[in-house]
């Protein structure tokens, strides 16, 4: 069970957060331009990498914040928190 | 009575003689013994019969790893438990225990006549026998397989004891109190750390506590006493938690351990009473010790499961700890120096035994000690077979060749009456590689080791193969210096005397000249596989070690292998000509030893399972005889049978009052969002199908919210309270995860938005009154209130004062009669809704619950999100494409509503069905086809909704059927188990299509 440093609370136990899955897809901004293969992409297509990956989290028995986190899924260490709209730690790219 | 107890230690305390029930025969042990200690002294071996073959099954361990001696306690149809194991067990006044696996008795099984039909039993024998004919299985196998399946007895009635958990955290977790942990424990704490310190037994010690050879020496003392000291110094620590009797059941990722703490196991049955049985502790610690020390390996020979085999350590530790000898007449058949140790134990005891070591010669300080108390040591021997039913009487050895894979010369008869095995030790890494870790393979004593200790896990001692108390005592120093970044030097001048030598000669299966397919070398004890087994699986084309283990059952009993999956790996790498190492090992699961339900769940039971929310109407409801409908967490009406009614019965009264006069329902469960902000139009724009902007203020409208894939999500009336100030309802059950989908979206996708989002379900209370009749209601409630079509039409929001009191009243319909909900700050709901009752008295106003509620809308085709929808319908499979705005530029799941796949035609779609009976009423969830007999039958799809409408004097349902929007008149089919309904297609609104009852 992961313990999760919420940018605005601090450290927390998991069971205090929900997954909001990959992180920096931005949805759209003028959908009705988009093609049914460039929808269904942002839609249905995401990445589930073995290693560093960007995640949403939201401290839903919280503050109820959004956020990303960079964790490395081949063992679970979570590098880096950040806020949303703020841009990716470069050196984890 | 035999006595096998034949001195006295300083931990059984034979001033208190505790009687205990075994077999329903009554015994006499000691304070201080276990169940299985307690039978050994009074001569009793055989505790069991084994899963497969039913053989004669004795006790071979002293702790967790044991597998044979396995117990059912207690025999109470709430109070009973089984697969206890004996060894762990601490012996109490009035204890009952039973021997599992067997009929009529231990001593004498039916099923013993397995052993002999063994042949017809290989491993796979459930995978090959119970293939064929396919008719058999429902009626003669599964039945067959569940009687025999299983060990012991499930209580049949609620567990009354009390279960606990309890949330803490640790700088220091040291798991295992022996010396390594010892020493962990002390350097941590003294270093000003928190630090707790957890040890599955009574006392803490391990192995070393009961110690008392003149040649392991620390600092001139016994191991034990200098042990002893240092207990006795790290009970002063004051920042050192000590849990004994508290075994770690699980290793989760960030240091996060779960661990079982026996509370009461121990005591005599009154002195359980009231009080909590175990608890989990749920531990968060920053760092942790991992020194869980190591158990020792049995050896692979022909017959080596016969009761009186144990280990020769556990030999050991009854003798020397529980003062029991387990025979008079020992043979300690080993690879390695640990059996000498308990051959000059039991020597200074005065009990015979002799040593059978398969090394061609060994010369330790230990060694030389024994031979020159003249015990008799074969060398380069190997035990061949053993003999005796119920107890082994004697054995036979022979030598080993050169190699090592054959045996010469003759066989040598030696009697006996216990034999005691070691092939050496196994670290305890279960908890290393739980958390993770992975694990190197060391080959000069063939063990798995943990590999590259992280910065907030280390493992020490024996589990780290650190078995000699030198390398235990200075790598463990120096580990924890290291990993805590501390400088202790308490243990610098501590001076270590061990004769024991770390030399070994490992052999997986023992050589023997009787063909493999004749003996029955055991691997897994209680499941009974054999390493004829394990050859078989790979001769079959097994090669992975996880296929291996499921294809033979090998180590998946309830000792899950702690004994055997050692041996399994080495047998399948020899056989396999392959490296052990490569091998890797099957996967150690949590937990670590069996837990109970009643820790796992502690006190969510009963009416703490779930948390319960209920209505500030809710005591009315249960005074007025409501039967209950979980929604969510939510307690809702159901109905209210009066006089007897059932269901059905109160619900068609119930429904035909709310339409002939008035009715009454608690609506104040539906989810409110109280939204706030200067772009809360436009937010509402983006969220719901519909367009907002325009909406006058004090105004309210219906909405349908999709899912970004075009699916409906959730709907609800909205109402503008002011410019910028919006109120939204949800679905009962969707409340939350709307409030949720829309924060997302606010934060991640539009924070440039002002908007702001309150949940206010729990501040309002809300009495929803419907019929003819409610304006006459509503004006007896707010005389000053003008109710006129004019003035407060359909579809529109006042405020008004009941006593004082605000109350938001809005003129909105879920059933198609002209209606009101009045809202109230929810401490005043229940005089609110005593008010409702009481002016409506004269109307007939009729409290009515949930299933008059769906009734009703479907009755006018009104949707419930969850029953008629199911996540894959759109607005236009509804046949609700009016709600969707063509105007807007985008809402969420706009687009996806043109995709290929949802503007196919065939799709499901919302239609109503009649019954050419108009007295049949279809079961919602069944299956509709239009033609029953060509084969396949083609679904067309399932109803979803279906009543029997007392307006209508008929039955009406809805339901989804693919092409649906265009089968309006046309016959369809509802097969059921005993006949073929007919049914045909209608419009989805049964009543009032033309809406003139909402302004009656």
């Amino acid at each position: 069970m992961f313990l999760i440093n919420c940018p605005f609370c601090g450290e927390r136990d998991q069971s205090e957060f929900s997954s909001g899955g990959e992180a920096h897809i931005v949805r759209p901004k003028q959908p009705t331009e988009l093609s049914d293969d460039e929808w269904a992409e942002y839609l249905f297509m995401r990445k589930n990498i073995k290693g560093i990956q960007f995640e949403r989290w939201n401290h839903v028995h919280g503050c109820r914040k959004w956020f990303n986190i960079v964790r490395d899924t081949s063992n679970d260490k979570i590098l880096s928190v950040y806020k949303m709209g703020e841009k990716p730690p470069v050196n984890y790219k | 009575m035999p006595n096998y107890r034949i001195h006295k230690t300083e931990y059984i305390d034979e001033t208190k003689r505790v009687s205990f029930k075994y077999d329903g025969k009554t015994y006499f042990g000691y304070e201080g013994d276990t169940l299985a200690s307690a039978l050994l002294a009074n001569g009793i071996h055989l505790v069991g019969r084994s899963f497969k073959y039913h053989r004669p099954r004795g006790i071979v361990s002293c702790g967790a790893e044991e597998p044979n001696a396995i117990c059912q306690i207690g025999s109470k149809k709430d109070l009973t438990e089984p697969n206890v194991r004996a060894t762990e067990l601490e012996l109490y006044e009035g204890l009952e225990a039973s021997s599992q696996n067997c009929w009529p008795n231990v001593k004498f099984d039916i099923g013993g006549i397995n052993n002999f039909i063994s042949p017809l039993i290989p491993a796979g024998f459930y995978y090959k026998t119970f293939m064929w004919p396919k008719s058999f299985w429902k009626k003669v196998y599964e039945p067959l397989i569940r009687l025999s399946a299983g060990l012991g007895k499930s209580p049949t009635e609620p567990d009354p004891d009390i279960y606990d958990h309890k949330y803490v955290h640790y700088d220091v977790l040291v798991i295992g109190g022996g010396v390594s942990g010892i020493i962990a424990a002390k350097m941590a704490a003294k270093n000003n750390l928190k630090t707790l310190l957890v040890d599955d037994k009574k006392i803490l010690g391990g192995s070393t506590i009961y110690q008392n050879n003149e040649s392991i020496k620390i600092d001139d003392k016994l191991s034990s006493e200098w042990l002893k000291n240092e207990i006795q110094e790290i009970k002063k620590l004051s920042n050192l938690t000590i849990k004994t009797r508290t075994s770690i059941a699980a290793y989760h990722g960030y240091n996060f351990l779960l661990a079982k703490e026996n509370l009461t196991d121990h005591l005599p049955e009154e002195k359980k009473k009231n009080k909590i049985r175990q608890r989990l502790w749920k531990i968060r610690a920053k760092k942790v010790v991992i020194a869980a020390g190591s158990i020792e390996r049995p050896l692979v020979f022909n017959n080596n499961d016969r009761p009186g085999i144990l280990l020769s350590n556990s030999i050991n530790k009854y003798l020397d700890y529980y003062g029991v000898t387990c025979g008079e007449n020992i043979i300690l058949f080993t690879n390695n120096d640990s059996a000498y140790e308990t051959s000059i134990s039991l020597h200074k005891k005065g009990i015979k035994n002799i040593i059978v070591d398969l090394r061609k010669s060994a010369s330790s300080e230990l060694i030389k000690q024994a031979e020159s108390l003249g015990i008799k040591i074969y060398f380069n021997h190997v035990v061949t077979n053993t003999f005796g039913y119920r107890k082994i009487n004697s054995l036979e050895i022979m030598k080993l060749s050169e190699d090592g894979n054959t045996t010469v010369g003759n066989k040598i008869r030696l009697s006996c009456d216990c034999l005691g095995m070691s092939g050496g030790w196994t670290p305890m890494v279960h908890m290393h590689t739980q958390s993770g870790g992975k694990l190197d393979f060391r080959d000069e004593d063939q063990v798995f080791l943990p590999k590259e200790n992280s910065e907030d896990q280390i493992s020490v001692g024996s589990c780290n193969g650190d078995f000699d108390l030198e390398n235990i005592i200075d790598k463990t120093v120096n580990k924890i210096n290291k990993f805590l970044d501390i400088d202790n030097q308490d243990y610098q001048d501590t001076n270590i005397i061990c004769s024991k030598e770390n030399d070994k000669r490992n052999i997986w299966l023992l050589p023997n000249k009787i063909p493999l397919g004749k003996t029955k070398c055991f691997i897994d004890f209680q499941n009974d596989s054999t390493a004829k087994d394990i050859k078989l699986a790979l001769k079959e084309g097994f090669r992975s070690i996880e296929h291996v283990k499921r294809y033979t059952t090998t180590g998946m009993a309830t000792d899950q292998g702690k004994l055997s999956n050692m041996h399994a790996l080495g047998i399948i790498a020899d056989t396999a000509g392959v490296k052990m190492g490569t091998l890797g090992t099957t996967t150690f699961r949590p937990p670590f030893t069996p837990l109970t339900f009643g820790t796992l769940v502690g006190r969510n039971v009963g009416k703490f399972f779930e948390v319960v929310r209920k209505t500030s109407m809710h005591e009315w409801h249960v005074e007025n005889n409501a039967e209950f409908e979980n929604v969510g967490q939510w307690k809702r009406p159901w109905y209210y049978p009066k006089n007897g009614e059932n269901m059905h019965d109160a619900v068609q009264r119930e429904s035909k009052a709310a339409r002939d006069s008035a009715g009454i329902l608690d609506a104040s469960t539906l989810g409110k969002i109280d939204i706030q902000g200067t772009d809360a139009s436009e937010f509402l724009n983006r969220v719901y199908t519909n367009a907002w902007s325009k909406l006058a203020i004090r105004k309210c409208r219906y909405g349908l919210m999709l899912n970004e894939d075009g699916m409906v999500y959730d709907d609800g009336v909205t109402t503008r309270i002011s410019e910028n100030h919006y109120l939204m309802t949800t679905t009962t059950g969707g409340a939350a995860n709307v409030l949720s989908k829309l924060e997302d979206y606010l934060q991640t996708e539009w924070p440039e938005l002002d908007v702001y989002l309150t949940s206010v379900t729990d501040h309002y209370s809300t009495a929803s009154i419907c019929g003819p009749n409610s304006k006459k209601i509503l004006n007896k409630l707010f005389p000053n209130l003008d109710l006129s079509d004019e003035n407060f039409p359909h579809m529109s929001f006042k405020e008004d004062k009941l006593k004082n009191i605000n109350c938001r009243i809005m003129r909105i319909s879920f059933t198609g009669e002209l209606s009101y909900e009045i809202n109230i700050e929810s401490k005043y709901g229940h005089s609110l809704w005593k008010m409702c009752i009481e002016a409506g008295k004269e109307f007939n106003l009729t409290p009515y619950g949930t299933e008059t509620m769906h009734l009703l809308r479907a009755e006018k085709g009104f949707i419930i999100v969850g029953q008629d929808t199911d996540g894959t319908m759109t607005p236009s499979d509804l046949q609700m494409d009016w709600i969707v705005s063509k105007k807007k530029y985008d809402f969420i799941g706009k687009r996806s509503l043109y995709r290929s796949d949802t503007i196919r035609e065939d799709r499901k779609q919302l239609v109503g069905l009649l019954t050419d009976d108009p007295k049949e009423i279809l079961e919602e969830g069944a299956q509709i086809v239009s033609d029953v007999k060509s084969k396949p039958i083609d679904m067309l799809g399932h109803v979803t909704s279906s009543y029997f409408s007392p307006n209508l004097n008929k039955s009406i349902a809805l339901a989804v059927v693919r092409s649906g929007k265009t089968m309006k008149g046309q016959k369809l089919i509802i097969p059921m188990e005993n006949k073929n309904i007919n049914v045909t297609v209608s419009d989805t609104i049964f009543l009032d299509k033309e809406n003139k009852r909402l302004n009656a």
